[in-house]
């Protein structure tokens, strides 16, 4: 049975469209049943203080205020990571940051839940701030995790792939550059929030803005000792979250141990403060790399040494740490490689996971250097990547199975639709054209903690009168999941997206998908649905055949009916064929699910960076800078992206204009910076991110390499689009200007300091000349995957 | 919303006479569009007791031109009013174009804007910011965080439009219990975060005053996003030219560098009596940007916004360039 596709590739708008654009779609902040307590949370406003008492009797005794717990009603820990349990819903005895959590009550008013928080007396004593790499590397200050002095590290990776001693040894030109990726936040418009009730049969509900329901479930059980059949977690439609929603968070937890003690719905909302603190944004990150290179640009070798500033607590930051080193060798072939990192922990908000995790940091690194050795070399951007470019279905040298990939035509494309070639070095003064590349996953190869149960799972329903229902837990965060979802079933099925029933994201109705992160979703639950589809329509099929007294190879399944191939009048109507298959074989309920393949290589961290498939992109971005002021303009963005097979063009095309926003806020505007200890500014006036006004056009172009074992063909494009901009921005400006912003954001007034230095004969650069001196523990040397050539 | 305003008595006097008698009593802050003051309350860097607004008294609204020819504009006129008014010099519909957003100059109005407080990035924060950084003098502390050692406030006048009346040598009436009077606007301001109005708590501003407009005059802000963002330095200027194009009179006033608008006197002085040569502007630019003490407490480093001081200066002085005809 085959078909021609008649949904998949189409360009059809979100299924909730409607909902979302009317202000129906209800989000987790308006929800207010009767009798919502407004829950708050007091926090801390210091650095690194021990907490020797909380003093709760005031604020208990102020009416109108129903409970209020502190640390000690929340003792146990949690956190993202099976290696990193290191949170307390409230802190206990000890705060690692200015804006962790301390003490919440739950009042029946707003302005009650305030007042009773400042009546709540915390005890604290000072400790000295560790906020900067240096001081966490000092053995002689306090330890933020543990008791006593030491350095304040939270982990290292060592890693050798290949011989890099020997891949330098055979190179004509090295280059050793220090980079800066300064740490940014998620900053979505919808502030997180949770509401939570306890019902009389001690079940507990949690509505919440997250992208992870199935993580959070499992947080409440542990968290609140709880059986997780009576918890029931529901992610709410989703203003946004960019992988700021994707731990579970004090919030959540509190909110539920109010509503257990209350016995009352308990709301809490984040302002937009509080979303700053919570943070879990992109790391900062110090880099170093040193890359061989033969004279026609063939790169022999690379180490890769990364420093991550972590903040308070690790979060995603083992994986964090991983990610800025796992993935330099998927756009490029590096066949000696070595990476040594670092994550401290500093009294700071910690930071996580944000779209292109711990990847968009040595992408700016790698792809600056790469322009910078092209000019070394006498050659050109575009030829000193393509002389190195990772090939389809072949193994990287740290055990990355790469399938398919289209980003030659990626370069092909945007090189030729932006005339780079006659305008890089030729525009007039200030103008400037740049390049970069980038690679993501399809998923991470692994579930966050260890089970060997599917990544995915899907579930169909169909009711008498046709109606299907998709079951699925993935997280809608507004990338289109559930879209995409409705989208590949319904092309299996022969009918409509909009005809579909769709219940996401709701522990109690339905099965188990992880999470809305790693760019996961399309792929997995995607795969999930098809063979949940499948199994559907065959059961249909095969009632319609015996019916029509045919076979099945000989009817398809298209625009409603299930029909005789090449004869779309034939046959009956869906409706009708689900009465004869419920009749011919009882209830019609399947399910899918998706397992990724093995794929992690044989050595401790391998877990991070393998993915059942890769995208690509490729970007140019045309600037024009002031170089007065510094003031850089966007005029223009090309990117070109690998999708496998865009499911849905539409929406596809928004992920990577969306990409493109972010990485331009990323690389010119947007800085989580800190005056010691203190966020500089936790507000969208002085977290500046680009409006309407600083958009480039965006010319988007979608390359479908069709992946073998993508739904459909399908891989991501949640995340990929982002990584390449950034560093085509810096290109671009050295192309404007001749100046070298090392170090992101690139604001004016470092574009302005570069071109003064230039003026006195200085280096024409801004950014870090030094990483701190730290001995990494001994090199892990790995074996380079059977068959794969080091030379 | 997480973010409530406190409690307080709002008064809507529907004449002047009223409103007066409402500010003698020293707990009453007048409100006009609220874009500056409502936020301020929020986050409870003050908390006013009783708010006046000036809504609903309707002399205090619309632009006209009176006896004299000079342009009157009443204080509750919205700054969106202003940016398309073909009425006011052009020089300050301009400058009201970029104020803030599209919907903060739908409901900011120009006697607000007249009597912005000034602004630091330690005062214009969160209250759990502002306790963990430790309340700076103007928040009631002890000290001005940006120079601990002094014993005054750094904070900054951010106002796009004050620049551009003082540049056009406007006046303001401000009206009080005691009776009208009209001061030429640059006698409003004083350079001092906290004191930096020159009035008193119960005088209300009633109108804008604008001289019939026979200078070339412009307006230049630097800001990183073309929206949303206060000015990170603002320069007004204005000049006349006699027919061999040498300036006869000349205001530079520079905005968003000190707690009050500066005026560029050397560099004024430097260019009457002559042509606005390259040269000319330069060195003004440079005299201009000398005395300017910019301090780490907006936007961008200090260091930075002196070194715009001067750029902005010359494009000011070069938009005042004649051309031939
Ligand atoms: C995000 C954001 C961006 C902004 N960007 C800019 C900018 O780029 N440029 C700029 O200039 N401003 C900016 N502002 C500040 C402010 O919005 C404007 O200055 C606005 O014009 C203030 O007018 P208002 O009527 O809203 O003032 P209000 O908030 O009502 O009042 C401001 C102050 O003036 C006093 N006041 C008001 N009217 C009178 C009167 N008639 N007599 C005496 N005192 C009075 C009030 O008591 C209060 O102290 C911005 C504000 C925000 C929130």
């Amino acid at each position: 049975m085959s078909a021609e596709r008649t949904v998949v590739g189409r360009r059809l708008p979100r299924v909730d469209a409607m909902l979302q654009t009317t202000g129906q779609l209800l989000y987790a902040d308006d929800l207010n049943p009767p009798g919502t307590l407004v829950g708050r949370q007091l926090r801390s406003p210091h650095a690194h203080a021990l907490i020797h008492r909380i003093d709760t009797a005031r604020a208990a005794a102020l009416p109108g205020v129903k409970a209020v717990i502190t640390g000690s009603d929340l003792p146990i820990t949690f956190g993202i990571l099976p290696v990193s349990q290191d949170e307390h819903a409230l802190a206990l005895n000890k705060v690692r940051h200015i804006g962790e959590p301390v003490a919440a009550v739950a009042a029946t008013d707003a302005e009650t839940a305030q007042r009773a928080l400042a009546l709540i007396d915390v005890h604290y004593e000072l400790l000295p701030e560790i906020v900067t790499l240096e001081q966490a590397l000092a053995d002689d200050q306090p330890l933020i995790h543990g008791d006593g002095t030491g350095q304040n590290i939270d982990r290292t990776a060592a890693l050798e792939f290949g011989d890099v001693d020997e891949g330098f040894a055979a190179a004509d030109h090295t280059r050793e550059d220090v980079y800066l990726f300064g740490g940014n936040t998620h900053a979505a418009l919808e502030t997180h929030a949770a509401l939570a009730t306890y019902g009389a049969d001690g079940k507990l509900t949690l509505w919440s803005s997250t992208q992870v329901p199935h993580y959070v479930h499992r947080t409440l059980a542990k968290v609140l000792e709880l059986p997780a059949a009576r918890i029931r977690v529901i992610a709410t439609p989703s203003g946004g979250g960019f992988g700021g929603k994707t731990d579970p968070f004090s919030h959540e937890l509190v909110a539920a141990k109010l509503a257990m003690l209350t016995g009352s719905p308990v709301k809490i909302n984040l302002s937009r403060e509080e979303v700053f603190y919570a943070h879990r944004g992109r790391h900062p990150v110090l880099m170093w790399v040193k890359t061989g290179f033969e004279n026609d640009g063939r790169i022999t070798a690379m180490h890769f040494k990364s420093f991550l500033d972590g903040g308070g607590f690790g979060s995603y930051g083992a994986a964090s740490l991983y990610y800025t080193g796992a993935m330099q060798t998927s756009t490029y072939r590096i066949p000696n490689y070595r990476f040594e990192g670092l994550r401290v922990f500093t009294n700071k908000p910690a930071c996580g996971p944000k779209r292109g995790h711990g990847t968009p940091q040595p992408r700016f690194a790698i792809e600056s250097q790469l322009d910078q050795a092209a000019a070394d070399l006498g050659l050109d951007p575009v030829t000193i990547r393509l002389r190195n470019l990772i090939e389809p279905f072949s193994m990287t040298v740290n055990h990355l199975r790469i399938t398919s990939c289209g980003l030659r035509e990626c370069i092909d494309e945007v090189v030729k639709a932006s005339d780079f070639t006659s305008k890089h070095g030729r525009l007039p003064a200030g103008k400037g054209i740049g390049l970069a590349l980038g690679s993501y996953l399809s998923g991470a190869g692994l579930p966050i903690y260890f089970n060997k149960m599917p990544q995915s799972e899907v579930q169909l329903k169909v009711d008498r009168g046709g109606g299907v229902t998709v079951y699925s837990m993935a997280a809608d965060i507004g990338q289109g999941s559930t879209t995409m979802l409705a989208t590949v079933v319904a092309e299996c099925l022969g009918l409509e997206p909009g005809d579909l029933t769709m219940v996401t994201a709701d522990t109690d109705l339905t099965p188990v998908d992880l999470g809305s992160y790693s760019s996961r979703v399309t792929f997995m639950a995607g795969n999930a649905a098809v063979e949940a589809a499948t199994k559907l329509r065959t059961r249909i099929v095969q009632a319609v055949a015996d019916k029509l007294e045919t076979v099945p190879e000989d009817l398809v399944a298209a625009a409603g009916r299930i029909s005789i191939a090449g004869d779309p009048n034939s046959g009956v109507s869906w409706a009708e064929a689900v009465v004869l298959a419920t009749a011919a074989s009882g209830p019609l309920v399947e399910s899918g699910s998706y397992t990724a393949p093995k794929l992690a290589g044989p050595y401790k961290g391998s877990g991070v960076g393998i993915s059942p498939a890769y995208s690509f992109s490729a970007c140019v971005v045309e600037v024009d800078c002031d170089a007065e002021t510094g003031i850089v303009k966007v005029d223009d963005v090309w990117l070109a992206h690998d999708i496998g097979t865009a499911i849905n063009p539409l929406l596809s095309e928004g992920q990577v204009e969306g990409g493109v926003y972010m990485g331009l806020g990323e690389a010119l505007f947007e800085e989580h910076s800190f005056r010691g200890a203190l966020h500089r500014g936790p507000s969208l006036l002085d977290y500046k991110m680009p409006t309407t006004l600083e958009m480039p056009r965006v010319h988007t172009f979608l390359i479908e390499s069709e992946d073998p074992e993508g739904p459909f063909g399908a891989k991501e494009v949640g995340q990929g689009p982002l990584l390449p901009v950034i560093p085509a921005v810096a290109n671009a400006i050295r192309d404007a200007l001749g100046v070298r912003i090392d170090e992101t954001p690139i604001t004016p007034d470092k574009i302005v300091a570069a071109l003064r230095a230039a003026g006195r004969r200085e280096p024409a650069r801004v950014g870090p000349t030094t990483v701190p001196k730290f001995k990494f523990p001994d090199l892990i040397r790995v074996a380079p995957p059977e068959g794969f050539t080091t030379s | 919303m997480t973010l409530r305003l406190p409690a307080f008595e709002l008064l809507t006097p529907q004449t002047l006479e009223a409103a007066v008698a409402m500010l003698a009593d020293p707990a009453a802050t007048i409100i006009g569009g609220g874009t500056d003051l409502l936020p301020k309350m929020k986050r409870r860097q003050v908390t006013p007791p009783t708010v006046v607004s000036l809504r609903g008294i309707t002399e205090m609204s619309g632009i006209h031109t009176d006896d004299e020819g000079r342009c009157v504009i009443g204080a509750s006129t919205v700054l969106e009013q202003i940016a398309i008014s073909t009425v006011v010099p052009p020089v300050l519909a301009a400058a009201a174009r970029q104020v803030a957003s599209p919907q903060i100059r739908n409901t900011a109005t120009i006697g607000g804007n007249l009597c912005l407080d000034t602004r630091c990035n330690y005062i214009d924060m969160p209250e759990l910011w502002r306790q963990a950084s430790g309340h700076c003098l103007k928040d009631g502390g002890e000290v001005c965080w940006i120079a601990p050692k002094g014993n005054r406030c750094w904070a900054i006048s951010s106002s796009d439009l004050v620049p551009v009346a003082i540049a056009l040598d406007c006046s303001v009436r401000l009206a009080s219990r005691d009776g009208d009077r009209v001061i030429p606007i640059e006698d409003l301001y004083q350079n001092d975060g906290i004191a930096h109005q020159t009035m008193s708590g119960d005088e209300i501003l009633v109108e804008l005053l604008v001289p019939r407009c026979d200078v070339r005059a412009t307006y230049r802000k630097l800001r990183r996003r073309d929206s949303i963002d206060f000015p990170l330095v603002g320069v007004a200027a204005a000049a006349r030219f006699d027919q061999t194009k040498t300036c006869t009179s000349a205001r530079i006033i520079i905005g968003a560098v000190a707690s009050a608008p500066l005026r560029a006197t050397d560099a004024e002085r430097l260019i009457v009596g002559r042509k606005l040569t390259e040269d000319v502007i330069e060195e003004a630019a440079q005299l201009a940007a000398r005395p300017v003490r910019t301090q780490d407490n907006t936007d961008m480093g200090s260091r930075y916004r002196k070194w715009m001081t001067s750029v902005y200066v010359s494009r000011a002085l070069r938009d005042l360039v004649v051309e031939d005809a």
